[in-house]
């Protein structure tokens, strides 16, 4: 058959997959990014009621390996309690494994927030939730996108073996192609592709989001500098550097 | 559609399995001690092989990526960096699938170890470059000062430099590749995980095989991560 | 010269009593007590290391207190004694006294993720409750009054550090403190704008009643403002007087060769 007509006769299906590749993604990446901050801001805390148990979460689900996951709660889940179809086992999978990893993502930008800011707030008698929410978390998701874009195109990546426990995702439509085609290899390298190019779509995304989180900052040009087709002015936080103030500075 | 069903199926019988038909009770204690010796000898001989063997390659490649990088004209460099980033940007399952049904005369443990290296290599190349980085203009400008030839530059002065801080993510993507090891039941190659399934295929029983090879991996895991602990311990008090 | 006679309470509105400081086994405070009235104002001098900037962060409970008490207003402030024993004071407590007592640091520590106007605003709108609309129009006062009236949407990284330190100042005045603490203000600024930063703060000094607490090195400054210096030396206060006469003519040896080597260098 020819390698264009195969591409043809399949791209309906390859579609359907991609789509449910790109949903495992997205829906995982957004319930993973919740739970990593649940558990980031609870590992950080002083207390160690909090702490503990937070670490035993993240350590367990960081761990294990995604695939186990991903089996337990098909296989051994249903024996206690429900079961689950394999798309909400995938998402379930996904979200709690690459949360765990968020979590400690989360945790460790927090700590590098300088300690200088968090005795600012302790000076200006702060509570815990209004520190967080309005200094140290704003600060610290600058620090902690360009792990969480990284763990985001993992995330991608683990869900092509999601197709082990039958869901017709877009590995395992590409798997499919080995049945009618002789071309399977090319068109597996047309799948990679598509997966090199969802990944680097992701990147460019939370680009973004960095270069706008780290504007807020004060530092490096704003998202309309670096999207207009015009030349950037010198931006203005070079003025100020020689007053940057590194953190825990006594 | 249950592609593991299938994929079990036409294994089976590659492996000696307890004949236990009691699907009801949640835990049976000598089921697990029945299915051990099995889960312990495919992790020893194909998980542990592959994360150690695939650990090697990526170290070596990925350092030889780095290099390259740094040294090679700018068009060629772009190129293997790009090159560099596809691979590590899509996924190791797909890449597995691709070398096992493009080239069916390879080993599947060949292609195992030849995708885990590699993949794994990009990753590497990217922390040996910051470690290069991380070396002062200072050294550079000395070893032109010195008018050192470039290999000596490299072997004895930016490389020894630059590794020290590389050993900790170094080890991290180890484990890394340790815990995507899994991912290997995509080519049939009996890893642990795999091989708990299998059993489970003819047994129904998963609840035993898949908690020992998550226990499995959380101790491998968790000693591995003290013992990189250690040795970046180590390196800091020799700085 | 400030003089001391308007202190008439007899209860100390800040109290160290047998202070002690260590970090694992070094001990950096030793058994310090002293007592500062309502209004006055203390510099705190000494070599470095000797504990001046522990004591600050002290009272603005940045450290752990690992010995002895301190009062705020008669009330303990990290530690209090009941029944016989040493036991810390509640969180609730120890929060409600710690808003009246404002600090001004070294490295600014403004915000960086907000304007000027919001760093200002941030406290007085969410801790003290006050509202958005009073709370902007005291911040826009108090940028006038350290000279940065148009600066109010401003980020603090395009400020110089000048500018970032006088905003700093209006940041904690604006939570109306009791106690103002000021480590070290000038240490991190260019030479000079340290003058300008100073003139705001002697300004502060002549027109509002705040009890200031003062780490510095700018001696003319300590002796301008002051109604008692404080000499620190190996964790303890070897001397403690009005600044004309430490400055002119201090009893303790120690004393006479630190200043003598802090304004021989000047």
């Amino acid at each position: 058959m020819d390698y264009l007509d195969a591409l043809s006769m399949h791209a309906s299906r390859l579609w359907e997959g991609l789509l449910i590749t790109l949903q495992l993604t997205l829906i995982s990446g957004i319930l993973a990014f919740i739970v990593a901050v649940i558990l980031g801001l609870m590992a950080g805390s002083t207390r160690k009621l909090v702490r503990f148990p937070a670490r035993i979460i993240i350590e367990f689900f960081r761990g294990t390996s995604l695939l186990v996951q991903l089996m337990w709660l098909f296989y051994v889940l249903p024996l206690f309690g429900p079961s689950l179809d394999a798309m909400l086992v995938g998402i379930f999978a996904l979200t709690l494994n690459y949360g765990a990893y968020g979590a400690e993502a989360v945790r460790a930008s927090m700590t590098s927030v300088p300690q200088s800011q968090w005795e600012a707030t302790i000076a200006l008698s702060m509570s815990w939730q209004h520190k967080i929410r309005r200094v140290i978390f704003p600060q610290a998701w600058a620090l902690m996108l360009p792990s969480l874009t990284n763990l985001w195109v993992h995330l991608l990546k683990g869900s092509s073996i999601v197709y082990i426990i039958g869901m017709s995702e877009f590995t395992f439509e590409l798997l499919q192609l080995r049945r009618t085609t002789d071309w399977f290899f090319a068109l597996a390298m047309v799948g990679l592709i598509v997966y090199f190019l969802i990944a680097l779509a992701l990147t460019q995304l939370m680009r973004l989001l960095e270069v706008r989180a780290k504007h807020r900052l004060g530092r490096g040009p704003s998202l309309k500098e670096i999207l207009s087709p015009m030349p950037p002015k010198t931006p203005a936080a070079d003025n100020a550097s020689d007053t940057h103030v590194t953190g825990g500075a006594r | 559609m249950n592609t593991l069903a299938m994929l079990t199926s036409t294994v089976a019988g590659t492996v000696d399995v307890p004949d236990i038909d009691d699907t009801t009770s949640y835990w049976r204690w000598d089921f697990a001690w029945e299915v051990l010796p099995e889960m312990l000898r495919s992790f020893f001989q194909v998980t542990l092989l592959v994360t150690v063997v695939g650990t090697l390659i990526a170290v070596v490649l990925g350092l030889a990526l780095a290099i390259l990088i740094r040294v090679l004209p700018r068009p060629l460099a772009w190129i293997i960096t790009w090159i560099a980033n596809f691979i590590r940007m899509t996924p190791i399952v797909v890449q597995l699938l691709v070398l096992f049904y493009g080239f069916v005369w390879m080993e599947p443990m060949t292609i195992a170890l030849l995708v885990y290296g590699i993949h794994y290599s990009t990753y590497m190349s990217e922390v040996y470059r910051a470690g290069i980085d991380s070396v002062p203009t200072g050294q550079w400008e000395a070893t032109t000062a010195l008018s050192m030839p470039a290999t000596r530059v490299w072997s004895r002065v930016i490389i020894p430099q630059a590794l020290r801080s590389t050993v900790p993510s170094l080890g991290n993507y180890a484990i890394s590749m340790f815990k995507d090891t899994p991912f290997l039941i995509a080519i049939s190659v009996m890893e642990m995980v795999t091989t708990a399934l299998e059993i489970g295929g003819f047994t129904y029983r998963y609840i035993e095989t898949i908690t020992i090879a998550g226990l499995i991996f959380l101790v491998a895991s968790y000693l591995t991560a003290v013992l990189v602990n250690r040795l970046e311990k180590r390196l800091a008090y020799q700085h | 010269m400030p003089t001391n006679t308007e202190h008439q309470q007899t209860q100390p509105v800040i109290e160290f009593q047998d202070v002690e400081k260590r970090y694992g086994n070094k001990t950096v405070l030793n058994d310090l007590s002293f007592k500062i009235e309502r209004g006055e104002r203390v510099t705190l001098i000494g070599p470095s290391g000797s504990g001046k900037t522990t004591v600050l962060r002290l009272v603005m409970t940045l450290e752990e207190l690992t010995g002895g008490y301190v009062f705020i207003d008669g009330k303990p402030l990290a530690y209090e004694q009941r029944g016989g024993k040493r036991l810390p004071v509640s969180k609730r407590d120890q929060k409600q006294l710690r808003t009246r007592i404002g600090m001004v640091f070294q490295h600014f520590n403004l915000f960086p993720n907000m304007t000027v106007i919001e760093n200002m605003i941030e406290a007085p709108v969410h801790v003290l409750g006050k509202s958005k609309a009073e709370a902007t129009a005291r911040a826009h006062e108090l940028l006038a009054q350290v000279g940065l009236p148009d600066k109010a949407d401003a980020h603090p990284s395009s400020l110089s550090g000048g500018q970032q330190q006088r905003v700093a100042i209006a940041r904690a005045l604006a939570m109306d403190p009791e106690i103002l603490l000021l480590d070290e203000v000038t240490s991190a600024l260019d030479p000079e704008v340290v003058g300008d930063v100073l003139q705001i703060l002697r300004d502060v000094a002549a027109t509002t009643n705040v009890t200031m607490l003062i780490v510095t090195h700018e001696m003319s400054f300590a002796r301008d403002v002051s109604h008692r210096v404080m000499m620190l030396d190996g964790g303890k206060i070897i001397e403690s007087d009005d600044p004309e006469t430490i400055f002119t003519k201090p009893n303790n040896e120690r004393t006479q060769q630190f200043l003598s080597a802090v304004l021989g260098n000047d």
